[in-house]
């Protein structure tokens, strides 16, 4: 695979305050790559800077092999985006939006281009609404079908499940998934929403005030035995004691709770087992290991009490 | 660009604001028509009182198409700079209000290019309120109050002086005046692009421009020796009825209008550079910082 996004001791200081603190990582092609980090961490200042809204304090980012600064507008011209949420032209409708935008990208398109693509994002039938009058959602879909208009092979997303109910962040999550396998386009998506991430990403970086904590695969990066199992019980104390006298002893966190970590994968074994030992179980609740991991790299003290191996 | 010129007129022709400018225009110059009308002849009166006893003015033949034009010109030129920094103060910062400028410079366009077509849409934007402005104020008050010779009161330091220019020679000078007043007000949309760039939102670059434009026409108007020499000349608005200059004539020495004269076309001249200057700085300043800034928005 080779990289699509080059970024290299990037650094960006308002004053004596440093947003972004040489940060370095590379997306390859066709990665659905995860930006990962708390508010404020750098997150969209390294979005912007990739997309030359904000102008580097130092450092390099390349992008198809090409340098950002020398080469704005062919890169620019490859790359579809949304920022945050998708800001659009309230007083047009969305076909209006979409036009403007492809021309804009310096496309050529046709009425029933246009069309098509509304009809990809569900909004065909409300092409001629006033963009105003759309709930969030339809916008979100209105703003992909923006930073799609123009066959991107960089899709830069910033937040893109913002404001979304349930469904239309599964739409999304799938819309996304479809165009990684579909489409092979590369695709950068930062999100607050970790089990999301964890869901579609297949690489990921976790930046804390600035700076690079970890980059690499999900799959390496996350622990699979610090899945966290939490179950409630009709007998608690009968059920520790159980337990804590079986194989599962070692995977208690502490003595006292009904919390234990463990592979995902041995989840099905520990419920049968807490069957076979007669244990009444009401839930069993895991914890994303994304959200664990990401904890324990950006709040680690606090961490520490709650998710202690 | 072509193209994205395009796209900039017709954001600001489905943006509703637009037309309150024209609106705005419509209704002022319909109250001055209708007034006069109603009762010009008292106008007039209090115009000439002080001279009323040296001419004798026939009011309904001095009452005509031209001089209205000239007196609604004279008090709506003033207005004018509020209604064109309703567009272009709000080129920049509307689209950073909307959030739309993040994604406007994510786009395959240098930002030189994208800040020009605004200008340039701006300025056709003001192109469009002149000439309807002309249409309303000259060709409306032709058709309601006819043509004839035009007379205009002038005070010139210490006395008083009534112009009077035939008929035949008014419609070119009209023709001059707003294409004077249309640089005049292009200095206008330079500002307000300025401080459009600087901005977040639409309303703070209005209100700025208004108090720039109102600020500076009193200090303009201030008649102290060392205000005159080091300050007036450097300001915009000293120039800005500058337009007048068209209808100040040259008479023979028996006191009869030269027909196709101007009575000071280097100081015309002289002023419409120092306009262009200011067009061209402010917006030279514009590009650099518009370069150079960061969109947080």
């Amino acid at each position: 695979m080779k990289p699509v996004v080059e970024v290299k001791h990037l650094c960006k200081h308002y004053n004596q305050h440093a947003a972004v603190n040489d940060l370095s990582f590379t997306v390859q092609e066709e990665d659905i790559y995860g930006f990962l980090g708390q508010n404020g961490a750098g997150k969209s200042t390294t979005i912007r800077m990739m997309l030359t809204l904000i102008a580097p304090t130092s450092g390099s980012i390349n992008i198809f092999g090409l340098d950002l600064k020398q080469h704005r507008n062919e890169i620019l011209s490859r790359t579809g985006a949304i920022i945050e949420r998708p800001d659009l032209y309230k007083y047009l409708n969305a076909y209006d939006n979409l036009s403007i935008f492809a021309r804009l990208s310096g496309i050529k398109i046709n009425r029933s281009m246009l069309m098509d693509q509304l009809e990809m994002v569900g909004l065909a039938n409300r092409a001629k609404d006033k963009v105003k009058t759309f709930s969030q959602g339809m916008k979100q879909r209105l703003g992909i079908a923006i930073s799609l208009i123009h066959n991107p092979r960089l899709l830069i997303l910033d937040e893109p499940t913002n404001g979304l109910d349930p469904q239309g962040i599964a739409d999304m999550r799938n819309l996304i998934l479809r165009l990684k396998h579909d489409f092979k386009k590369t695709i950068i998506i930062s999100s607050h929403l970790l089990s999301e991430v964890e869901l579609i990403a297949n690489r990921m970086i976790i930046i804390d005030q600035g700076k690079k904590i970890v980059e690499g695969e999900v799959a390496t990066l996350l622990d699979p035995n610090k899945t966290l199992v939490e179950i409630t019980v009709s007998k608690h104390q009968d059920a520790i004691d159980k337990l804590l006298a079986s194989q599962w002893a070692k995977c208690f966190i502490s003595n006292t709770s009904l919390q234990l970590t463990m592979s995902k994968a041995l989840i099905p074994d520990f419920i049968k087992e807490c069957v076979e030992r007669d244990i009444s179980l009401f839930s069993v609740k895991t914890s994303h290991s994304l959200e664990n991991y990401f904890l324990s790299l950006t709040t680690p003290n606090q961490h520490v009490e709650s998710f202690a191996n | 660009m072509w193209n994205l010129l395009q796209i900039e007129l017709f954001k600001i022709y489905k943006r509703p604001r637009t037309y309150i400018a024209f609106l705005a225009i419509t209704a002022i110059v319909l109250i001055f028509q209708f007034a006069f009308l109603a009762d010009g002849g008292s106008y007039l009166d209090l115009m000439l009182q002080s001279i009323k006893d040296s001419f004798e003015i026939e009011k309904t033949k001095a009452i005509n198409g031209y001089l209205m034009c000239y007196i609604i010109l004279n008090t709506l030129l003033v207005q004018v700079p509020i209604l064109v920094a309703l567009i272009s103060a709000d080129s920049i910062s509307g689209e950073a209000n909307m959030g739309t400028l993040r994604l406007l410079v994510s786009k395959p366009i240098s930002r030189q290019k994208i800040l020009f077509v605004k200008f340039i849409a701006a300025v056709l934007f003001t192109l469009l309120l002149l000439i309807w402005m002309a249409v309303m104020a000259l060709l409306l008050s032709l058709f309601m109050f006819g043509a004839d010779d035009m007379l205009l009161f002038r005070v010139k330091g210490d006395e008083s002086q009534i112009i009077q220019i035939t008929k035949d020679d008014v419609m070119w000078r009209y023709f001059a005046a707003f294409g004077y007043a249309f640089v005049a007000l292009v200095v206008i949309t330079a500002i307000s692009l300025l401080l459009s760039i600087l901005a977040e939102n639409s309303i703070g670059p209005i209100i700025a421009t208004v108090c720039i434009v109102i600020v500076c026409t009193i200090v303009s108007n201030i008649n102290i020796p060392v205000v005159e020499k080091n300050v007036k000349p450097f300001l915009f608005t000293s120039y800005l009825v500058g337009w007048k200059g068209f209808f100040y004539i040259n008479t023979t020495e028996s006191g009869m209008p030269i027909k196709g004269s101007i009575e000071n076309w280097p100081a015309i001249q002289k002023s419409l550079l120092i306009l262009l200057a200011h067009i061209a700085v402010l917006f030279s300043v514009s590009v650099y910082i518009f370069r150079k800034k960061d969109i947080l928005s």
